[in-house]
């Protein structure tokens, strides 16, 4: 198989055996990207140069008998709205086209200690808003699977990448399943942990309670090496849990004898393509077969779960955005000749649409006399939320379902009518709104060759049961298809 | 003002916390160094920066409210309050809304003849602004060439303490100010600077008849940065709604600018102009949990409050009311007294000494009794000496002023400025032959019986001796040689 199509542990292996450098690995990516790169527009910046002589430090390591880490010498594309010091972090907007972080964020200092390679910062939804990549400042990101359609959102960069061997692995970020759609959509692994399990210090806020980093991945074993690494308390982040981290990949075991899987019924209902339900539907059979239980449940409050994350996510932007003022860093308009004017004008020509209409949403929500009947109405249903899923919990180790309604659509489609947008995360945003860890792995293609997501949903800090039960239906399903690019 | 009417004030004061850093993140706390360097990504808004909540300031916050006799909530959470601004690094403000840490306490007030309490509704936490600073000649933001932001300020841990509308007067506000900042002196925990900002206060008031339940519409006076401007502003306010009221017109609720430079109130904003603050429960950060070991543990390390220190003062050193309040109002000076009184027995000698002679010198320098050069121990030494009789109360004094301005010991100064008062009679014996000799007319009036002219023969003496001589026992050797 191409290098560039390889993973991390079978790189690992490879760098361990001698059987290649690092420098080779880099090389391969390089030559991939200068082939599909101008067809995809994964990446926003890429760092060629670093990323060449960072292998060189490697290959010495290496060379002098330095342990071989799990991430070490592996080109990973991070998306940009993860801080990286001295390397542009735009968020995909042209309020922060020019902006350059003076820190790194704790996922990347925690990766620089593997000595990973940089890649490069993968192209996004505008501020993470968005399930199509088409919000980006910086361009539409295309399908690898079909470069007609969307790559979905908003980490479409970083799963387009995974997909077409620009990078390795990556790490997006997760509010309403920005890294499960497009992990589903482009036939790759994407995870979201558990809220709190990653430090949120250094990635852009959208919407504090809902924001989670992960990794997208072309296997699960790689997905659990890279929780291993980026997993665990930080001080920087008060949200953060402190809990020990177990050994990720010691649930790798391919054995879901006598497991409960529950099935929400909600998100198996109207607005699921069929191709995507019969691809469940198969899974549910495999799933018996090997020896999994399976029953079809009931969480009566999902039906609300989209109007409480397009009331909660917009508010926590409005106010997360307002920073973005002109007044200390990014863009900022030099005409306005007064403060208002310079606020206003920056704000209007910093930010794109889908951006203005949620901070106009969520500055609606929260405003004196609507607070009541629409932020502090969402929280107590997003109470409800997680109370079904507690109950739902007590009964099941994992509940599955489709990851994304539809598999990839055609690009513009959806752009005119926001309101179909927003339910392509109809399956995945409940999860955010409790908290829960959850992967999409590639469950298969559908007639017209588009990868489709099956969604695992765990409980709270039962990463475990996400990871065996997905690791075991990554061995059945045996899905080895890569995009005809 | 017109008798039948009497103010409703309530009072919002801001108070800066000097803990070691700033509320939300590691950075120290500036006071008025070069621009910018006490920044980091949190305190500057940066993208992806989260706050984390500074334990001390929690602890010092606590202090303020178990002192204003406030209940400490065991729930407590921080809100965002936001709104634009550039001294804002992320134009929302992490305050406290609708939990706040310390609710319903009260502080007495002694206004002399009576007594006010007042209130207290909460004590708030939550983060400074950065400063800005306006180019060109108004210093006003509309209308300066460019303004430049300094954000070492911006997250300096602040509380808030607001008060019911308990005050009636704007010297009772003021009082209450000043016992207020007495009290946080005492904690340890700001140096409650009206002048550097660090202590600040925003005024709501209103007017109505007298014996009227009803509160009025109130106006909200800014900018009232001293003492002399809070009590002076609130003058102008009361007496303008007061003039309104009586031409018949209304009050309008609105946010008034305190120009301490004519005196009067102007308005800033009206009720429809006002923020809309948008408070939401700030996701970055988790609730608080205080535990009652927690306010116990803070309880204990409240010191004796003035209030409780001047009665003590009272009992244990038989002060006059007056004096023990004095000192036990200025921490400084109630420390200094007692450490005077391990030295030295007569307590009221000591408190003269400190509230005369030594106030004055204090407040001429602008200095505080804690950087005075003049120990304790020296201070006492030179009221032994005085008491031996061998200064007066005169020399004394000018044997101080140099101990003030160069820590010197008493006994050397005296010696090396040969200063000790004569109280050899042999020696006073032959001086005042002389001074009778040479004052016939003063000896003649005193014979006849005017009493005043022994005073004039004494200044004589005194004169010749520098001040020296121990005027008691020149008075004895006179009368005696005279009668």
């Amino acid at each position: 198989m191409e290098i560039h199509y390889l993973t991390a542990h079978q790189l690992k292996d490879r760098l361990e055996k001698r059987q290649i450098s690092c420098a080779e690995i880099v090389e391969s990516i390089h030559l991939r990207i200068e082939e599909v790169d101008d067809r995809l527009n994964s990446y926003i910046r890429l760092e060629k140069e670093s990323a060449l002589s960072r292998a060189g430090k490697v290959d010495k390591l290496i060379g002098a008998g330095s342990d071989i880490e799990d991430f070490m010498g592996i080109p990973i594309a991070i998306k940009d709205n993860i801080c990286t010091k001295n390397i542009t972090t735009t968020c995909a907007s042209r309020i922060l086209e020019n902006y350059i972080p003076i820190y790194n964020a704790t996922v990347i200092d925690r990766l620089e200690s593997q000595n990973y390679i940089l890649t490069g910062k993968a192209n996004m939804d505008e501020f993470a808003m968005g399930s199509s990549n088409e919000n980006s400042y910086f361009g539409t990101v295309k399908n690898p699977w079909d470069t007609d359609r969307v790559p979905g959102g908003s980490s479409g960069g970083p799963a387009a990448c995974v997909a077409a061997g620009e990078a390795v692995c990556s790490l997006g970020s997760d509010t309403g399943g920005s890294i499960r759609q497009p992990a589903s959509l482009c036939g790759v692994v994407g995870f979201k942990p558990t809220y709190g399990m990653v430090s949120r210090y250094g990635l852009v806020a959208f919407a504090s309670s809902l924001d989670q980093i992960g990794p997208l991945t072309r296997d699960v074993e790689d997905c659990a090496a890279m929780l291993n690494i980026i997993c665990g308390h930080d001080r920087k982040d008060s949200t953060s849990i402190n809990v020990e981290v177990p050994d990720y990949k010691s649930f790798l075991k391919a054995d879901i004898k006598d497991m409960r899987i529950g099935v929400p019924k909600e998100l198996m209902v109207e607005g699921i393509d069929r191709e995507v339900k019969e691809a469940v539907c198969r899974i549910i059979k495999l799933v018996e077969d090997m020896g999994g239980i399976v029953e079809e449940i009931s969480l009566p409050s999902l039906e609300y779960a989209l109007s409480v994350y397009y009331i909660i996510a917009p508010s926590e932007a409005s106010s997360n955005l307002s920073r973005f003022d002109g007044v200390r860093y990014g863009y900022r308009d030099v005409e306005a000749r007064t403060l208002r004017e310079m606020y206003r004008r920056t704000r209007a020509e910093g930010f794109g649409d889908e951006v203005k209409r949620r901070i106009m949403i969520g500055t609606y929500c929260l405003s004196a006399g609507y607070y009541d009947a629409y932020y502090e109405k969402a929280q107590r249903v997003r109470t409800l939320v997680i109370n079904d899923f507690k109950k739902a919990f007590e009964k099941f180790d994992v509940l599955i379902s489709p990851t994304s309604p539809t598999t990839a659509f055609k690009i513009g489609e959806k752009m005119e009518d926001p309101l179909t947008m927003y339910l392509s995360d109809i399956c995945t945003i409940p999860v955010n709104l409790a908290g829960l860890p959850a992967i999409s792995i590639p469950a298969g293609l559908s007639g017209s060759k588009l990868p489709i997501g099956l969604q695992i949903i765990g409980n709270v800090l039962r990463e475990d049961n996400v990871l065996k039960v997905a690791y075991s239906l990554e061995k059945a399903i045996g899905f080895t298809g890569r995009p005809g690019l | 003002m017109k008798n039948e009417y009497e103010p409703v004030i309530g009072l919002e004061t801001h108070v800066e916390l000097y803990t070691n850093t700033k509320m939300f993140c590691g950075c120290r706390l500036s006071f008025g160094e070069e621009k910018n360097i006490y920044t980091c990504p949190v305190c500057l808004g940066h993208p992806g920066s989260l706050p984390v909540i500074n334990k001390k300031a929690i602890e010092y916050a606590a202090k303020i409210a178990l002192t204003l006799n406030c209940k400490i909530k065991k729930y407590t959470i921080f809100h965002r309050k936001n709104y634009f601004y550039p001294d804002m690094p992320k134009n929302y403000q992490i305050s406290q809304y609708d939990l706040p840490l310390g609710v319903g306490g009260y502080l007495d007030v002694d206004m002399g003849s009576y007594m006010r309490r007042v209130r207290i509704t909460r004590v708030h936490m939550e983060e400074d602004t950065g400063k800005l600073l306006h180019k060109g000649t108004t210093g006003r933001i509309s209308e300066s060439e460019a303004s430049i932001v300094d954000f070492n300020r911006a997250g300096t841990p602040l509380i808030e303490i607001v008060t019911e509308p308990d005050i009636r007067s704007p010297e009772e506000a003021k009082e209450y100010m000043i016992t207020l900042r007495n009290l946080i002196l005492f904690l340890d925990v700001s140096d409650c600077s009206m002048e550097e900002g660090s202590l600040r206060c925003d005024a709501n008031v209103s007017v109505r008849k007298t014996g009227e339940d009803k509160i009025g519409t109130k106006t909200e006076i800014k900018n009232l940065n001293s003492f002399k401007f809070l009590q002076k502003g609130l003058e102008y306010e009361v007496k303008r709604q007061v003039k309104v009221l009586e031409a018949g017109g209304e009050v309008i609720q609105q946010t008034r600018h305190y120009d301490s430079k004519t005196g009067t109130t102007k308005a800033l904003r009206s009720k429809e102009e006002a923020h809309d603050y948008r408070y939401f429960p700030e996701p970055d950060l988790v609730p608080i949990y205080i535990e009652d070991k927690m306010i116990e543990d803070i309880r204990k390390t409240i010191p004796e409050l003035p209030s409780v220190k001047a009665k003590r003062f009272e009992k244990q050193y038989s002060l006059p009311k007056y004096d023990s309040s004095f000192l036990a109002n200025n921490k400084g000076l109630a420390d200094y007294f007692e450490q005077c009184c391990r030295h030295y027995n007569n307590a009221k000698n000591i408190a003269n000494w400190i509230m005369s002679d030594f106030s004055a010198l204090l407040n001429k320098e602008k200095m505080t009794i804690k950087d005075s050069r003049v120990t304790p121990e020296n201070l006492c030494k030179m009221l032994e000496i005085i008491d031996k009789g061998k200064i007066n109360s005169k020399i004394a004094k000018s044997v101080f002023e140099e101990m003030f301005s160069t820590g010197g010991n008493p006994q050397k100064i005296i010696e090396d400025r040969g200063l000790e008062q004569i109280s050899d009679e042999g020696l006073l014996e032959a001086i005042i032959e002389e001074v009778i000799k040479d004052n016939p007319g003063a000896v003649e009036q005193f014979k006849e019986g005017k009493d005043k002219a022994i005073g004039f023969l004494i200044g004589r003496v005194m004169a010749k001796t520098k001040g020296k001589a121990n005027p008691g026992i020149v008075n004895d050797i006179i009368t005696k040689k005279l009668s």
